[in-house]
């Protein structure tokens, strides 16, 4: 079997999925969720750089470098964030986030 | 084009990118001096508003830069209401016994952000914009970090915002695939004759991601829960210059990038409109915290400059440009209001605690009035004109049944808006507030003098330069 283009897509499109799942689905640690929105980065990244060497068209590759660069400084403002909530809490559980409602 | 006439074009993003850093640094040396960076934050955003103004115009770095009227006319806006966010929280901060110097900083960061995204001609510099303006954004909402409301807030808008960006750039990824290029213009030779299934599928996902970013219902769930967290004037900065540059940056996309593919997104966006004017109407009618009830009428009114940008025309991306600055400037004021606001070293946020303010703050509870018959369109205040042009363009465009839909919303809205001012000027006082802070004061009585009278005659100004940005977008 050729390894093409759609395996690529579809290996990409079933992480993304998997990724919003665990951000929707999970209810127990809001690590999982950082972990989750890295796992829809990287699904993203798959994406680019397959059509990038689909198209023989280096600009996906350079979408790809941007996007792991933001990636983790986003990983370090969530874990920030998380740190000072931590601190105010004293647990990181998702069902604790529920001060406000309504 | 050369190197240095492409910088030419950014020296708007330039001056915010190397004044943060300046102030960056000298905040870490000079931690005493957190006001002088909070001016000197303020002088950066006037110059590079400044700059914008009567910057030259063009496109560079092979596309990925365009400064236009457009883009200019959104950019001054922007970083005039960054500029008097600044003051407004670096004292509040004060108050609360948070000395930093971070503030000022953040709010540049992100006004660059802002600047990229209404700039963006390309899909890297719009992801890049966005990711800059999010990220100094979720800082900005859990900055009072000993404050469980406040880290929660910037928990929670941390993690959506996230999801925003992932589904945005999902669709980038997938447009990118299609078309061949990350590039609005090529994208628009690629969707000339209508949009294949690919290409619809990203455009779908980057729809989606703004909607997020602007608290478009269906995506608006974050929003509620983050307003009523986050310190009072970082509301303010997030519900006005980040929806204003994220609505620039959706017209932007749409009309340059997709502009073949009209019939498509034009339904989509009416849809989006209309659920938006519905929910925040009606899930505004239960809520008696200001802040959470200001974010409902954010959603609603959003709503009305999406249904303005839906008509796809000139005069409805002009009239979209008009609501959202007169919008800016209603809910920045009507957060001064309740950054000025205390009672015995308390908040005031709640609808009780605002019985009988005409009789203690007669200055603010009458700002809090203009605010409030602004926002719900009665004439002659500025939220009515906004409110004339965008259903005006949305009729002309053939979209009656939108523009009639926005106008029951706005009438259900007004219920909260005159329970307000009800419980402002009727109900008895519970009891002294505290004497205002000066800046916050000034800015709300300033603000509230612009929503009326003297919006009218900024209209003159403010109308044909909407016009001439809107033009600038390409649409007919």
């Amino acid at each position: 079997m050729i390894i093409g283009l759609a395996h690529y897509l579809a290996v990409a499109a079933i992480l993304f999925t998997i990724g919003v799942f665990g951000i929707f689905v999970n209810r127990k640690n809001i690590i999982v969720i950082l972990m989750s929105i890295e796992l829809i980065l990287l699904a993203v990244n798959i994406n680019l750089v397959a059509f990038s060497v689909y198209l023989g068209n280096v600009t996906g590759q350079i979408f790809a470098m941007f996007v792991l660069t933001v990636a983790a400084a986003e990983a370090a403002v969530g874990l920030a964030i998380l740190v000072t909530f931590f601190r105010n809490r004293g647990d990181i559980a998702v069902d604790d986030a529920s001060m406000m409602k309504g | 084009m050369t190197f240095s006439a492409d910088l030419g074009l950014a020296y708007p993003e330039l001056i915010l990118a190397i004044g943060a850093l300046v102030l960056l640094v000298f905040g870490a040396f000079a931690p005493k001096a957190a006001r002088l960076v909070g001016w000197g934050g303020v002088l950066v955003l006037a110059a590079a508003a400044v700059q914008a103004a009567i910057g030259p115009l063009g496109r560079g770095f092979s596309g990925g830069i365009i400064a236009d009227d457009a883009s200019a006319f959104a950019q001054v806006a922007i970083f005039t209401a960054s500029a008097i966010c600044i003051p407004l929280g670096q004292r509040w901060f004060e108050r609360r016994g948070v000395h930093n110097f971070e503030f000022p900083v953040l709010i540049v960061l992100a006004a660059l952000g802002m600047g990229m995204m209404a700039a963006a001609g390309d899909l890297i510099s719009l992801y890049v914009g966005v990711e800059l303006h999010s990220l100094a954004l979720y800082v900005l909402a859990a900055m009072h970090r000993d404050n469980a409301k406040a880290s929660e807030a910037g928990l929670k808008y941390f993690v959506l915002g996230a999801l925003a960006s992932g589904l945005l750039l999902y669709g980038a990824s997938l447009v990118y695939g299609f078309v061949g290029s990350t590039l609005f213009s090529d994208i628009a030779a690629a969707v000339h004759n209508g949009a294949n299934t690919g290409v619809l599928f990203g455009l779908v996902f980057l729809i989606c991601g703004l909607a997020f970013k602007v608290s478009a219902a269906p995506f608006h769930m974050w929003t509620p829960d983050v307003y009523e967290g986050a310190p009072t004037p970082v509301v303010a900065f997030l519900i006005s210059a980040s929806k204003f540059a994220a609505l620039v940056l959706l017209t932007r996309l749409l009309a340059e990038g997709f502009g073949g593919a009209m019939i498509q997104w034009q339904q989509v966006l009416v849809a989006l409109g209309l659920i938006s004017v519905a929910v925040g109407a009606f899930a505004g009618l239960a809520q008696k915290n200001l802040k959470r009830l200001w974010a409902y009428s954010s959603i609603a009114n959003i709503g009305y400059a999406i249904i303005g940008l839906s008509a796809g025309t000139a005069e409805g991306v002009q009239s979209m440009l008009v609501f959202m600055v007169l919008y800016m400037i209603d809910v920045i004021g009507f957060f001064a209001c309740l950054a000025a606001l205390s009672r015995k070293g308390r908040d005031m946020e709640t609808l009780e605690d605002m019985a009988g303010l005409i009789k203690e703050q007669p200055g603010i509870a009458l700002a809090m009035t203009a605010f409030s018959l602004s926002a719900l369109g009665l004439p002659p205040f500025s939220g009515f004109w906004a409110k004339v042009f965008v259903f005006k363009a949305a009729l002309n465009a053939g979209l009656p049944i939108a523009a009639v839909l926005g106008l029951v919303g706005s009438v259900v809205a007004a219920f909260y808006y005159l329970r307000l001012i009800k419980v402002m000027w009727f109900d008895g006082s519970v009891g002294a507030t505290d004497k205002p802070p000066a800046e916050a004061k000034a800015i709300a009585v300033a603000l509230a003098l612009f929503s009326f009278p003297i919006v009218l005659a900024a209209l003159v100004w403010i109308y044909p330069a909407a016009g001439r940005a809107a033009h600038a977008f390409g649409l007919a």
